[in-house]
């Protein structure tokens, strides 16, 4: 008897065990739910803030400029290109077509002077031993961290001196020398991690340093390389005191002065054509952030990245 | 692996010709103009501690322009961070879409410093822009957001946070590499969510929040072009950042001693402020053993 009390007695605890475990559980799948929810709910409305002035922006070029102040949604109500239209021809000599011109002539050399340079540089880091190593590294990080704002008025006096002024070439130079430390850093983290047995074996068949980092290292590279022409792309497209300090003819303004221009010059009212020169400028950005996020996402998760 | 010095040497070269010409000789040089006075016209001229007792005792200038300086980085940056690491948080958690979040999150920061984000700014937080039309709806009065000296400096903080996408990837990659299996013992020996987050997460993620916080220390210390394009240092100069300070002596008046003189200044703070961070940082960053590289 007394064992069959024990089993219904267990039994009724064990009911009552599992009544409110399963209590506890549906309670914390509903806690769960809620809370899965309350994040949704932030994060649509952070992303919601994030880009709806970016998606007003693109709705507002197409305004006309008495709608845009007094219009918050996307949609104009009377869409004109005439912002695309009168923006395009400037009140200067030039078109936009010339500023992008610029842009992409400061932006092509600068940036295959940094994958070069920057290459080089980081296989010497990460494969070769040479007197002042750990120095010369450490002089990496510190002009990764040192403040431009110190050196740009002697690089300026430099560069006036060397009668490059109103030139291309302060924009370019520094770069093909590896003046962007954080490249660098970059490169020889992701080298360090790669095994060089392929270079051993390269080097046994006969090949030469340069033969090596030519066939072996620079194909090994492919990706953190890809992420350094990008972020250069980026960085440059954007740079404006570079060109503001350097370039003093409107014929070699990039876009990035040329809508600083735009916005002196143009007319008070006619927002639109700023607003559409704007839409313009980004978009050769947006574009490539588009077609290679991984490069991006990847490049700043693994060396950090200012911005 | 060793080769010969003097090929390493060789592929180092770029590196270190670009080290003493565009760095170091330019660092020093602008150590001694900050001393001369010199207006590119004839040679610098010797004067001393001339430019540094002008700045400290009779510039008012100056004086307001560092203390808005510092005012706007210590604005910027804890809550630019705080806000990065909330989000990033709240991305942790295995939900869908993540990655579509994380994109849309970062967009801003992509085209960070773009000329174009500096004049979209300008538009919508216009006294009839975009955010006041938005206000209105909920029946708040416009508010003056660049027009008045309270304000101002606050609306281009908002700029930058608005930009916090890079470091809350840094962050996310960060919280990614945890070990779950910390939580879960955690939640067997009764720690709430937020226990957790302090005690375990926070102290696991404290070299990339070091790590943020000088980057973003740095570059907040350098703002240029938002002030430049939004407000041009003003109303009343309240939004007169030091970098502007410097462009404007330097490349408007071309008093590149006067100039040089405050950006050492501004430099000798950055690095002070560096050199704390780096120095308080054994205190409070934490280096998992086998993760110290």
């Amino acid at each position: 008897m007394s064992n069959l009390s024990d089993i219904s007695d267990v039994a009724t605890t064990h009911a009552a065990a599992l009544a409110e475990a399963r209590d506890a559980n549906n309670r914390q799948i509903r806690n769960a739910r809620l809370s899965a929810a309350l994040r949704y709910v932030i994060l649509f409305g952070v992303g919601l803030l994030m880009l709806y002035p970016l998606i007003w922006l693109v709705g507002a070029s197409f305004k006309t400029n008495s709608e845009i102040f007094a219009n918050p949604g996307f949609l104009p109500n009377s869409p004109t290109l005439d912002g695309y239209q009168k923006g395009w021809e400037t009140s200067t000599p030039y078109t936009f077509g010339r500023f992008f011109l610029n842009s992409f002539l400061i932006i092509v050399p600068k940036v295959i002077g940094t994958a070069i340079s920057c290459t080089m540089v980081a296989y010497a880091f990460a494969r070769f031993d040479f007197p002042f190593k750990r120095v010369l590294f450490s002089s990496v990080i510190a002009i990764l961290l040192l403040p431009n704002v110190v050196t740009r008025i002697p690089q300026y006096i430099l560069f006036r001196d060397l009668g490059w002024l109103d030139s291309f070439l302060p924009l370019w130079v520094p770069s093909a020398f590896a003046g962007d430390a954080f490249f660098v850093f970059m490169l020889v983290q992701f080298l360090r991690a790669i095994p060089d047995d392929m270079e051993q074996a390269a080097r046994v068949d006969g090949a030469n340093s340069w033969q090596t980092l030519i066939y072996i290292v620079v194909p090994m590279l492919g990706p953190a390389l890809i992420s350094v022409c990008l972020f250069q792309f980026m960085w440059t497209m954007n740079d404006f005191l570079g060109p503001l300090i350097y370039l003093s003819s409107v014929d070699k303004y990039p876009v990035s002065l040329a809508l600083k221009l735009s916005i002196d010059t143009t007319e008070a009212f006619e927002w639109n054509r700023i607003l559409a020169m704007s839409v313009l400028t980004i978009t050769p950005a947006l574009i490539v952030f588009f077609m290679a996020q991984k490069y991006f996402i990847e490049g700043i998760s693994a060396g950090g990245v200012k911005g | 692996m060793k080769r010969s010095r003097l090929l390493g040497l060789a592929y180092l070269s770029p590196y270190l010709i670009g080290l003493m010409v565009f760095t170091m000789i330019p660092f020093a040089a602008s150590f001694y103009l900050s001393f001369t006075d010199y207006n590119l016209m004839s040679s610098p001229r010797w004067t001393g501690l001339e430019n540094y007792i002008e700045l400290f005792f009779h510039d008012r200038t100056f004086r307001r322009s560092l203390s808005v300086t510092l005012l706007y980085v210590f604005l910027t940056v804890p809550l630019k961070l705080g806000f990065a690491l909330f989000i990033a948080y709240i991305l942790n958690y295995k939900l869908r879409f993540i990655n579509l979040f994380r994109t849309a999150f970062y967009v801003p920061s992509i085209l960070g410093g773009s000329i174009a984000i500096a004049v979209l700014w300008r538009y919508i937080f216009a006294y009839e822009g975009l955010v006041n039309m938005l206000l209105a709806y909920i029946g708040i009065e416009p508010i003056n957001w660049f027009g008045d000296p309270t304000n101002a400096l606050f609306t281009l903080t908002l700029l930058r946070m608005w930009q916090f996408g890079s470091a809350m990837v840094i962050f996310l990659a960060a919280l990614q590499s945890i070990d779950k299996s910390l939580y879960e013992a955690a939640a067997i020996d009764g720690a709430s969510k937020a226990h957790s987050f302090i005690f375990i997460t926070i102290p696991l993620i404290t070299p990339v929040i070091f790590f943020n916080l000088i980057m973003q220390m740095v570059q907040a210390f350098q703002e240029f072009n938002g002030p430049y394009i939004i407000t041009q240092g003003g109303p009343l100069k309240s939004t007169y950042l030091l970098p502007l300070y410097i462009y404007d002596e330097a490349f408007k008046r071309f008093d590149m001693g006067y100039a040089s003189a405050i950006a050492w200044v501004l430099f000798v703070i950055i690095m002070a402020l560096t050199l704390v961070a780096f120095w308080s940082s054994k205190k409070w960053v934490f280096y998992a053993g086998d993760k110290r590289s």
